[in-house]
């Protein structure tokens, strides 16, 4: 890396009045043709960037963003990790991304601040009980780390929960998976982006993607705002906007787009020192190194892609958080958006190839992509670059729909849907 | 959040209703004779389109009746709402 960044980088440029740092990625103009283009700026899609070119030596590459790295969904989650899915194929796939979550800050050398804090899930009738615990074990099995607490315990661990019997929703119980937590999600953009332009990477942002070239039943290259680029291989990574790209193609995707809201208070002295979801009720709280509280709330029942979300939404959330958490009941909301997720049926991703060669997609994560960031990136770089699936995404194909062969996550994703 | 002019009820607070999706799929005439692709054509594909949409909405804490509307879901701005069987207004 041309600036590493270190104590005594630090210490340098503080001593010169923060002026000479270096920008952290080059501004390139895209070049007429490329081995490979990836069309998303969001942590999926640089890090798929990244790993193109670290891991499978493809450095003539591209990533096209329509706005700027990182404004999308990226900087719009509320940046929770964890691995604590049910099936097979899940746990293998959320697990790799959190073991590279684990050493990512060292590998990207830039601080993406993952803390491991602890992810809580809480149970608040007999049936999430049974759920939770048999998630509890299947987590178990596949080599998760997952316990299961009673009421006790889990008021032990995050003492400003209500757990009194008397409340709507009552808590009977929650799994903690200990290694999960957070990391600075505009941090991750960055640090991707810094490391795939090291690399050789153009980054080209403020570009849009009009059109999807195919000769047949091949891609030849995308239509852009900054004019015509050619490409045999194309990734697409555009969250929410994944069908309008499908549809310049000429395929069919089985996602539906959706807002999803969250929100963060004025900042406070810390005060809960993990993440705390409650599918049930729907709230899900965590605070930030600024102090705020970050609040996600749930998604619009339609489709739309305002970027904004309804009222009501937001609502039902605090309702839910306030009973929780009596002690939050004076904080006042400071800010609030949406972000438009692609939402699969079976609430798991695709990341696959299609019936068009050297086009692949990655999509469908719904609710909770941002975990999955680094594991999403290195299993779809391997997917373009071999042109077959990694064994840990096979599942994850889109023919599932076809054969029936569903991975059906919609007990442990993060958001009812 | 929207103000939507149910057919049955007039205008109501968007909250009263919920929304059942896309419109217009038709269900399979001859379902024995459907090869897995059109099933998964027919039960997972959606248009998911950023722009005007027809969709089916349901005034679930109101009239409970079924009927279509067309909204632009770039914007949020509805176009048209017509009952249940009727054609589209706009194409």
């Amino acid at each position: 890396m041309k600036n590493k960044y270190s104590i005594f980088s630090l210490i340098k440029n503080a001593l010169s009045g923060h002026e000479n740092w270096q920008r952290a990625w080059r501004d390139p103009e895209p070049k007429k043709e490329y081995d490979a283009i990836i069309i998303g700026g969001g942590g999926h899609g640089l890090a798929t960037a990244y790993y193109l070119a670290k891991k499978h030596k493809l450095t003539n590459i591209a990533v096209v963003e329509k706005g700027w790295i990182g404004g999308g969904n990226t900087g719009r989650n509320t940046t929770i990790i964890r691995s604590n899915y049910l099936w097979d194929a899940s746990a293998g796939l959320y697990d790799h991304a959190l073991k590279i979550w684990e050493g990512l800050s060292q590998e990207l050398n830039y601080n993406v601040m993952f803390s491991q804090r602890g992810v809580m899930n809480l149970a608040h009738n007999l049936q999430d009980v049974r759920d939770l615990k048999r998630r509890t074990h299947a987590n178990r099995l596949n080599g998760i780390d997952a316990v299961w607490l009673n009421t006790e315990e889990v008021k032990k661990f995050c003492p400003i929960i209500n757990t009194s019997p008397d409340i709507r929703y009552p808590v009977l119980g929650g799994t903690l998976q200990k290694r999960a937590g957070t990391a600075r999600h505009d941090a991750v953009a960055w640090g991707y982006a810094r490391g795939a332009d090291a690399l050789g990477v153009d980054i080209i942002q403020n570009c849009e993607v009009k059109g999807i070239k195919r000769n047949g039943d091949q891609v030849e290259g995308i239509e852009t705002t900054k004019g015509f680029i050619k490409s045999k291989k194309i990734g697409v990574v555009a969250a929410g906007h994944s069908s309008v790209l499908a549809n310049m193609a000429g395929i069919r995707l089985p996602l539906e787009s959706k807002p999803l809201q969250a929100l963060v208070s004025e900042p406070v002295k810390p005060i809960i020192d993990t993440v705390v979801m409650s599918n049930a009720v729907h709230a899900y709280v965590s605070q930030s190194d600024k102090g705020e509280l970050v609040i996600g709330a749930g998604t619009d029942s339609y489709v739309s892609y305002t970027q904004k979300g309804s009222h009501n939404i937001v609502e039902e959330t605090l309702r839910a958080i306030l009973e929780l958490y009596p002690i939050f009941s004076r904080m006042k909301m400071l800010r609030q958006w949406g972000g438009i997720v692609d939402i699969c049926p079976d609430a798991s991703p695709i990341i696959s190839k299609t019936q068009i060669k050297g086009l692949y997609f990655n999509c469908g994560w719904g609710t909770g992509g941002f975990k999955a960031t680094p594991g999403s990136g290195d299993l779809f770089a391997h997917t373009i670059a071999n042109d077959e699936p990694h064994k840990l995404n096979a599942a994850f194909n889109l023919n599932r729909f076809v054969s029936g062969d569903l991975v059906d996550e919609h007990g442990a994703a993060a958001v009812a849907h | 959040m929207f103000i939507i002019n149910c057919p049955y009820c007039g205008e109501r607070d968007q909250t009263e209703f919920s929304c059942g999706g896309e419109a217009h799929i038709e269900r399979p005439k001859q379902p024995t004779e459907l090869s897995d692709d059109q099933w998964a054509e027919y039960l997972f594909m959606r248009k998911n389109i950023k722009g005007v949409q027809f969709e089916r909405w349901n005034h679930a804490h109101g009239c409970r009746k079924w009927f279509n509307m067309v909204r632009d879901t770039s914007n949020d701005k509805i176009q048209a709402v017509y009952k249940m069987g009727e054609k589209p207004p706009i194409k």
